[in-house]
């Protein structure tokens, strides 16, 4: 009997090698990514926003993002502006959920209020950029459906199909480099006619903890409306221990403020 | 604000400042520091109902900020300053919105000083928002407000949501128009001449609780306050003088919203005791967004309302048997631009209240807003709104932040 059970997991290892569905293999890769970057506990980062229209006109804005990683759920977030001057303070909490809609919060500093708000938005822009608010959420595993598409040497290239139907996107073409822990080098985004929306380009890694690759550079080319948008990351900070009570709304207001 | 009050408060936060600062490690200090330099032109479309009237009105206002942070922003001083120059000498006015020392420390945060504190969910009215005063000559919405001296103390635990604690040690007397401003009364009320009932008056040690969390969907907020009441008392004698006043309040206050796909539904409801006067009032609505309707992030919310207060036509909002419908438009464009269009309907009589307010910015550092409020076919047994019904007006602002 254990001879069996034996040969029936020597057969199934050899059938995976063997045959792999493409939908198998892009999944794979999805939760080596995941497991990648498992472990970072919580982050800090100051994020600077550049907005260029189709004229070369450009306008920033500045925010605080922290993150705490959940492994049973999706990981909670907290956004807050620093400038334009006239919305500092306003800041959003997200609790990413790894199935089901987001639960989220927004603080109006103005008038101190916190408001539940709707995560429905998916592919509207985030505040006038060309990132969806579903490109800036939380990458869980469980959002996608999956398809190996091609190695090319240290590139793999996947296509993943979100779940979730009010995405603004038919699929998206991610490229993960397998030798620097599985990071993503660029996302190819397909609007719902199925046309080359939007292009995301990584650049200038960094390596933290001897674990995790983040980029400090993002840069979205929309190649319909000819609209830019680079995010510049700055001051990456693991070092700092946030726990639970960092994510409350109470929290939010004090980070708005 | 007295200035032994100012005084007082600023010896408290300097006491606890000093304090704090003894605590030894992350001296790591972070200033911050801003202004906002506002231009407002109202303009009144009637002659005023009222003698000392006028029809347009210039104005001024400054915002200072400035905040210091450390201990890795779990503790910090916030001040925040404000001041008008009007027409009317009583919208020329000053106050500190803000200046209060704060604390964090794991599940707890305690704040000590002048600071302000929004409850609620419902757009077009504030019942439950009972903890700062109403800085009535700012905005006709009721949403400007007046710093409020308190400890608050919050208490956040992971299963049974967060738990605030209100010692109120001073009540803020509302703002009222003077003689030459307009959305007043026939007769123009001086600040000062509103008493209390408590014998303690503005010192009367008051206490509120507010208990907030969330199941899924739902957000609950249940809160109670007791003390003396930001709403003054109005009791209209036949001689036509009003005799007003400052009761001593129990208010228990109930917020609920569900976030269910694009829809918000709301509910806010207070039941005030007094002992002059006891009621209940309610609000209900819902909210429904179309967002990204073009796919360059136009969104659509559409706002119903209803809105009652047992006090009928005594009810100071004027809202006693109401709908409100609107909508909000954001561009999310550059320039964060937004439309906010509603009316405000009586279901027992003919007033209506139309409100119309656009912002954007331009530049990085410009704001320009616009507000509009037309009081249109107001009943003339409206004892509140009977007074304002000549008062529709165009305002235009322009703000400088630096």
């Amino acid at each position: 009997m254990k001879k069996s059970i034996l040969t029936v997991a020597a057969f199934s290892v050899i059938s995976l090698a063997l045959a792999q569905t493409p939908e198998e293999r892009g999944l794979e890769i999805a939760k080596a990514a995941e497991l990648a970057d498992e472990g970072f506990g919580s982050s800090s980062v100051e994020l600077k926003m550049v907005l260029k229209n189709k004229n070369g006109q450009t306008s920033e804005r500045t925010m605080t993002t922290r993150t705490l990683e959940l492994t049973e759920d999706g990981d909670k977030s907290l956004i807050a502006f620093g400038s334009p001057k006239d919305v500092k303070g306003t800041a959003t909490l997200t609790y990413t959920h790894k199935v089901g809609s987001d639960d989220q919060w927004l603080y109006l500093p103005s008038i101190k209020r916190v408001k539940r708000i709707s995560s429905n938005n998916k592919s509207g822009p985030f505040v006038g950029s060309e990132f969806a608010y579903e490109d800036l959420s939380s990458q869980e595993v469980e959002k996608y459906t999956y398809k190996f598409l091609e190695a090319k040497g240290n590139l793999l290239l996947v296509e993943q199909d979100p779940v979730d139907p009010k995405s603004g996107y038919t699929r998206r073409i991610v490229t993960y480099n397998k030798d620097k822990g599985y990071r993503i080098e660029k996302v190819e985004f397909y609007d719902r006619k199925n046309a080359l929306l939007k292009t995301l380009t990584y650049s200038d890694y960094k390596l933290y903890k001897n674990k995790f690759w983040r980029a400090a550079t993002f840069n979205m080319v929309n190649h319909q409306s000819n609209k830019e948008t680079l995010l510049k990351f700055s001051d990456y900070d693991f070092g700092v221990a946030f726990s639970e009570d960092d994510f409350s709304q109470v929290a939010l207001q004090r980070a708005g403020k | 604000m007295n200035n032994r009050k100012v005084l007082g408060i600023l010896c408290l936060i300097g006491f606890t400042y000093g304090f704090a600062q003894n605590d030894d490690s992350k001296k790591k200090v972070e200033h911050d520091l801003e202004l906002e330099i506002e231009t407002e032109y109202r303009y009144f479309f009637d002659p005023g109902q009222f003698e000392g009237q006028e029809t347009h009105y210039p104005s001024l206002a400054f915002r200072p900020e400035y905040s210091a942070s450390w201990n890795k922003g779990y503790e910090s001083i916030n001040a925040k300053g404000f001041f008008r120059l009007d027409r009317d000498d009583e919208r020329t006015h000053w106050d500190i919105r803000e200046l209060y020392y704060q604390k964090a420390k794991g599940n707890w945060e305690l704040s000590v000083g002048l600071k302000k504190v929004y409850w609620g969910v419902i757009e077009s009215n504030h019942l439950v928002d009972v903890i700062n005063q109403t800085d009535a000559v700012e905005t006709f919405d009721g949403e400007e407000k007046l710093g409020q001296p308190m400890v608050q103390f919050s208490w956040i635990t992971d299963s049974f949501g967060t738990f605030d604690f209100f010692y109120l040690p001073y009540h803020r007397k509302r703002t009222f128009a003077g003689e030459e401003g307009r959305l007043r009364f026939g007769t123009v009320i001086n600040q000062d001449d509103l008493g209390y009932e408590s014998g303690a008056e503005q010192w009367r040690q008051d206490l509120a609780v507010r208990w907030k969390h969330y199941f899924g969907i739902f957000d609950i907020g249940l809160s109670h306050f007791y003390g003396n009441g930001r709403e003054p008392l109005f009791l209209f004698e036949p001689s036509g003088a009003i005799n007003s006043f400052y009761p001593v309040i129990h208010q228990s206050g109930l917020e609920l919203q569900a976030t269910h796909d694009a829809f918000l539904w709301k509910l806010e409801s207070i039941y005030r005791h007094a002992e002059a006067q006891d009621f209940f009032a309610l609000a209900a609505g819902l909210e429904y967004t179309f967002s990204n309707i073009d796919g360059n992030g136009l969104d659509i919310g559409i706002l119903g309302e209803y809105l009652y207060d047992e006090r009928d036509e005594l009810a100071l909002t004027a809202l006693q048997n109401d709908v409100f419908f609107g909508s909000r438009i954001a561009f999310n464009d550059n320039a964060d631009t937004s439309i906010l269009i509603g009316g405000i309907a009586d279901l027992e009589s003919s007033s209506k209240i139309f409100s119309l307010e656009a912002s954007r910015r331009f530049g990085s550092t410009w704001t320009v807003e616009a507000e509009a409020r037309i009081f249109s076919t107001i009943d003339e047994n409206e004892l509140i709104l009977s007074n304002f019904q000549d008062d529709s007006f165009l305002r235009i602002a322009i703000s400088k932040y630096f």
